[in-house]
């Protein structure tokens, strides 16, 4: 097998755009990014920003109008895209696993919650009886704070923290090394979100599995990765240590994004407001993306995409990065 | 999956309205927006192959109908030509076969078939339309009510529609022509009335339920819309596209039924499609096979075209109205 | 009840109205409640009641803006829907003072919300707006902008066409939409959802109400369209003199909105103090679990974990005590035998209902 320090997931320069009716838009463009095992990952940005693209290019489950115009995602060194569709078909689960935005869409309402997870863990012959699966389960359920009774009940039975546990117990099933979470607790009350994030951070570091975390709450995003990217008009256009991007963040867009995010605890600062809308991606501005909203911008953020400025692992598109310490690379 | 809609700013106006002052250019600037619709519509019914034929033949059946009182005023001569009480003394034997002065032949009585069938057309139109606003007529406003109130309302009217959906319709034609002399208008309103109070009412309600819930109603109320404003401002107009494709279906249904009745010899109608075979069948043609094909062709194939023109005209409309279908042809 | 609050001082620089002279407050509620029916029909009997709005009793000054949070399902909304008239109200009384009472009934007399129907209400609902939570599902699809805001303006008969027009395009441009002609005959699905949103403050405040109930108006949007709308209701509220009734289930937010804050729970105000005291010095155990539930965006700090136990309780038929009960850390034998304790003032102007605060 491969080296344990080689990061589990490479994403190398990856573009993707839809064809529409309005023309081409272009959803990602040449996002790279690498992800070691055991840590998480998140992806913070607005709607439309291609965060959820992102996710759906790792798990290869994209719409017939997609086109991936150029990079490459390698799973374990191997490059998913490659794959045929009945390879990808087992790589799913097993290796990498979702969980998405609405539960409920994910439960089939006809069956039993743990039937439908014990399905999925045979149709990957993760356990070898049933027996085995049933158990399997009941200690999912456990994991995630449900009582394993809970199986033998109907989707609609279930509450919406509940529901969103149990997509979490189905992603886990098969022992994934990746799973990805699309805004799991958006829909869900603060106390709920607080006890799903508590679990799932706790799963992460008890099962060593790497974890992507897409959200738009910036705060979720802080307390449970490791290592955040912030995402604009299908750019990543800042990544580094979650402590180093919150605390000293480079990129004006992430420092906007967080002065505009209000906050419960310290001082009531003013909230900054962020003019404008993100571009159409049919049509992106020349230069970086983000100069038509941007109070820093000046003739060369206009024509010219910015360079990366870099210190250690935090990085950011920027030609006036907030941060001095990031400079650019020689 | 959905396709990321591109945000951005609103692209610049297609007309810049600069409503300064004056009714006028306001007025003017809505009737541009209806035209704009209008015409996306259009386009859109136009590029369906069932639209494009029906429109067809649709048209050509009302050139049809608006030829014949051309042509008995210029062309032909009333003695001879007319639908009813013409009669021509050229031919030795009734009915004739087509002939260069009767395209179509003559009828037992010794009448033009081909005048006959012109004539005809005009009522059918103005039956199957006349029935099909007051169908669509009853049916959205008992759709509508209904749903909006509720309760006993609702419960009346629907048991009402599910009574007349018991009953059968043309066997109750039947009898109704048989007790009074059902003339043209009176045709249309009592197939109007049996048609609207029927499935139509049933849809069209189900339709006005799922607007009744919209925040946008709640919206209304706040603003301060009272039950008629909310009624006949944002529910019916909702109603009004699925409640032109069921006219389309009436107008079928109508047709038919007044074949069906004119055959049996129940109406009072100076000519139509369904007299025209009546009076073949009572001189005893019809058992004639194929030799006598004018009598029976003419006006059995113009029903068939004309309800089946208006069936497909509501099939593409359907298209029109209903964009769950439209995305399948992108 | 005995819970009636005075109005308290605003927390901040936003004044709440001072032309309310007599020191009146613009909503009164007392023991406002609201039951829904289940499994009631035609001709029969419902077998259970949920209780949406159990004994609600809370003031709100002119020009003040007061939150109204609580996780969902906990009746915030429906508070909301029984100010305005959308729904009617089981029990409880609703009583607004207008400042500007010219039109009925007489001035300063105060306007029962059980007695306003008819021509009453159409004069009601020029005083008294809502904002909704969906930008998208607000706006009836097949109007235009102008059509959509006008709405208030046309079914009052206010005005003639050239009127409406020059008011519209005078709040389209308040609500920061220029140039405000463009937008008059744009469909609600050509703009963004911040831009709707603004459309839906223009829709409500063109009739220049004095109060206007806020239901969740930025939960649907995302964070840079946010920040705008949430200034924008600011400053018209200063601008226009309007009043809030801001319902949320985002504590943040209502930080930012809000002089004084109301936190419910199953039905029920928990607890309803200013702004910043509620943050700093919360004294109901669900409040405390609500505040410490919120993450931080601040990697170097620790939150603890919030202290409550199991999940939402049914509001279907609750039982006497405390609604808190079976999920509160200090419940003690007096709050299992007691019915649900009454709302009272423990510091100056912070309201609590507990018996072990």
């Amino acid at each position: 097998m491969t080296d344990r320090s080689d990061p589990l997931l490479t994403v190398d320069g990856l573009s993707l755009s839809y064809q529409t009716r309005q023309g081409e838009v272009q959803a990602i463009r040449n996002v790279s990014f690498e992800l070691a095992r055991g840590s998480a990952l998140g992806l913070v940005g607005e709607s439309g920003c291609g965060k959820t693209s992102v996710a759906n290019c790792l798990m290869r489950l994209l719409p017939d109008n997609a086109r991936l115009s150029a990079g490459r995602v390698l799973l374990d060194g191997q490059d998913v895209f490659l794959l045929t569709e009945e390879e990808m078909r087992l790589q799913r689960w097993r290796r990498i696993s979702m969980v998405f935005q609405a539960a409920m869409n994910v439960l089939n309402p006809v069956y039993r919650v743990g039937q439908q997870i014990i399905e999925a863990i045979e149709t990957h012959n993760v356990e070898p009886t049933d027996t085995a699966a049933r158990e399997r389960v009941a200690r999912l359920f456990r994991m995630v704070g449900l009582d394993p009774q809970l199986m033998e009940r109907y989707p609609h039975e279930f509450s919406g923290g509940m529901r969103q546990r149990a997509v979490i117990a189905m992603a886990l099933s098969c022992d994934p090394d990746l799973m990805i979470a699309d805004e799991p607790t958006t829909a869900l009350d603060v106390i709920v979100q607080d006890r799903i994030l508590r679990e799932l951070k706790a799963i992460q570091q008890q099962l060593a599995m790497s974890i992507i975390y897409i959200s738009h709450d910036i705060g979720a995003v802080a307390e449970v990765t490791d290592v955040v990217g912030v995402m604009y008009a299908g750019r990543l256009v800042e990544m580094g240590d979650t402590a180093d991007v919150f605390q000293t963040p480079a990129h004006p867009y992430t420092a906007a994004l967080m002065s505009s995010f209000p906050s419960i605890s310290g001082e009531r600062r003013p909230l900054t407001n962020l003019p404008g809308e993100p571009p159409n991606l049919s049509d992106p501005p020349p230069g970086c993306p983000f100069h038509p909203r941007c109070a820093y911008a000046t003739d060369v953020c206009r024509t010219e995409y910015p360079p990366q400025v870099k210190s250690g692992s935090h990085w950011a598109a920027c030609w006036h990065p907030l941060d001095v310490t990031l400079v650019p690379q020689s | 999956m959905t396709t990321p809609v591109p945000v951005g700013p609103i692209p610049t106006p297609e007309f810049e309205v600069e409503l300064g002052r004056g009714r006028v250019r306001f007025v003017l600037a809505r009737l541009r927006l209806m035209w704009r619709s209008f015409r996306s519509g259009w386009g859109i019914f136009m590029e369906s192959r069932m639209g494009r034929l029906s429109l067809f033949t649709i048209v050509a059946f009302a050139l049809m109908a608006a030829a014949h009182p051309i042509l008995m005023a210029f062309v032909w001569d009333p003695a001879t030509y007319d639908p009813v009480t013409g009669y021509s003394f050229d031919q030795v034997e009734q009915p004739a076969p087509p002939s260069w002065k009767h395209p179509l032949g003559t009828d037992p009585l010794g009448r033009d078939v081909l005048s006959q069938l012109l004539y005809s057309t005009r009522s059918e139109f103005v039956l199957g339309i006349t029935a099909a606003l007051v169908t669509v007529g009853i049916a959205t406003f008992v759709g509508a009510v209904a749903a909006y109130y509720g309760r006993l309302l609702d419960a009346f009217f629907m048991r009402l529609a599910d009574l007349i959906i018991a009953l059968p319709a043309i066997s109750l034609l039947i009898v109704l022509s048989a007790l009074f002399h059902l003339n043209l208008f009176y045709l249309a309103l009592i197939i109007g009335v049996l048609g609207g109070f029927g499935g139509t009412a049933i849809i069209l309600k189900s339709q006005a339920l799922s607007i009744k819930v919209k925040p946008f109603i709640e919206a209304a109320r706040v603003a301060g819309g009272g039950d008629f404003h909310i009624i006949f401002v944002h529910i019916i107009p909702h109603l009004l596209p699925l409640a032109l494709l069921y006219m389309m279906f009436t107008v079928t249904s109508a047709i038919f039924a007044e074949a069906v009745l004119s055959f049996l010899g129940l109406l009072d109608l100076r000519m139509s499609w369904g007299i025209m075979i009546h009076t073949a069948n009572t001189g005893g043609y019809l058992l004639g096979g194929t030799r006598y094909w004018w009598l029976i062709v003419p006006a059995g194939a113009s029903i068939t075209l004309l309800c089946s023109a208006f069936y497909l005209a509501g099939r593409a409309l359907d298209e029109v109205v209903n964009p769950r279908l439209r995305r399948r042809n992108d | 009840m005995e819970s009636v609050s005075n109005t308290p001082e605003a927390p901040n620089a936003r004044t709440p109205g001072s032309e309310a002279s007599d020191g009146e407050p613009l909503v009164a509620v007392h023991g406002l409640t609201k039951l829904f029916p289940v499994g009631a029909g035609p001709f029969r009997k419902p077998s259970s009641f949920i209780h949406a709005v159990d004994d609600v009793s809370f003031q709100l000054g002119h020009g003040e803006s007061l939150g109204l949070v609580g996780e969902s399902g906990c009746g915030k909304t429906t508070v909301g829907k029984l100010l305005v008239k959308l729904l009617e109200p089981t029990d409880g009384e609703i009583v607004f003072r207008f400042a500007d009472d010219s039109v009925a009934p007489a001035a300063d007399d105060p306007w029962d919300s059980a007695a306003i129907r008819g021509r009453l209400l159409r004069s009601f609902r020029r005083r008294v707006q809502m904002i909704f939570q969906d930008p998208y599902e607000s706006m009836n699809p097949r109007r235009t902008i102008y059509d959509i805001i006008s709405e208030p303006l046309s079914v009052q008969g206010m005005g003639d066409v050239q009127y409406r027009v020059d008011r519209v395009l005078e709040i389209l441009t308040l609500v920061g939409l220029a140039p405000a002609g463009a937008f008059l005959f744009r469909h609600p699905h050509e703009l963004s959802g911040g831009q709707r949103q603004r459309i839906a403050i223009a829709r409500a405040l063109v009739i220049r109400p004095s109060f206007v109930v806020a239901d969740e108006p930025t939960s649907m949007l995302d964070v840079s369209s946010r920040t705008g709308v949430m200034s924008l209701m600011q400053d018209l509220a200063t601008e226009l003199g309007v009043a809030y009734l801001y319902v949320t289930h985002d504590l943040a937010v209502a930080r930012y909105m809000c002089h004084r804050i109301a936190v419910m729970y199953l039905g029920k105000v928990v607890e309803l103090a200013e702004t910043e005291e509620l943050l700093r010095n919360p004294l109901h155990p669900y409040t405390k679990a609500l505040l410490s539930a919120v993450p931080v965006a601040d990697p170097g700090r620790r939150r603890q974990v919030p202290d409550i136990r199991g999940d939402l309780a049914t509001p279907i038929d609750p039982p006497s005590r405390c609604r808190f009960y079976e999920r509160c850390p200090a419940a003690t034998e007096r709050c299992l035998n007691h019915p649900h304790p009454p709302i009272e003032e423990k510091t100056p102007g912070h309201l609590v209902a507990c018996y072990e605060v």
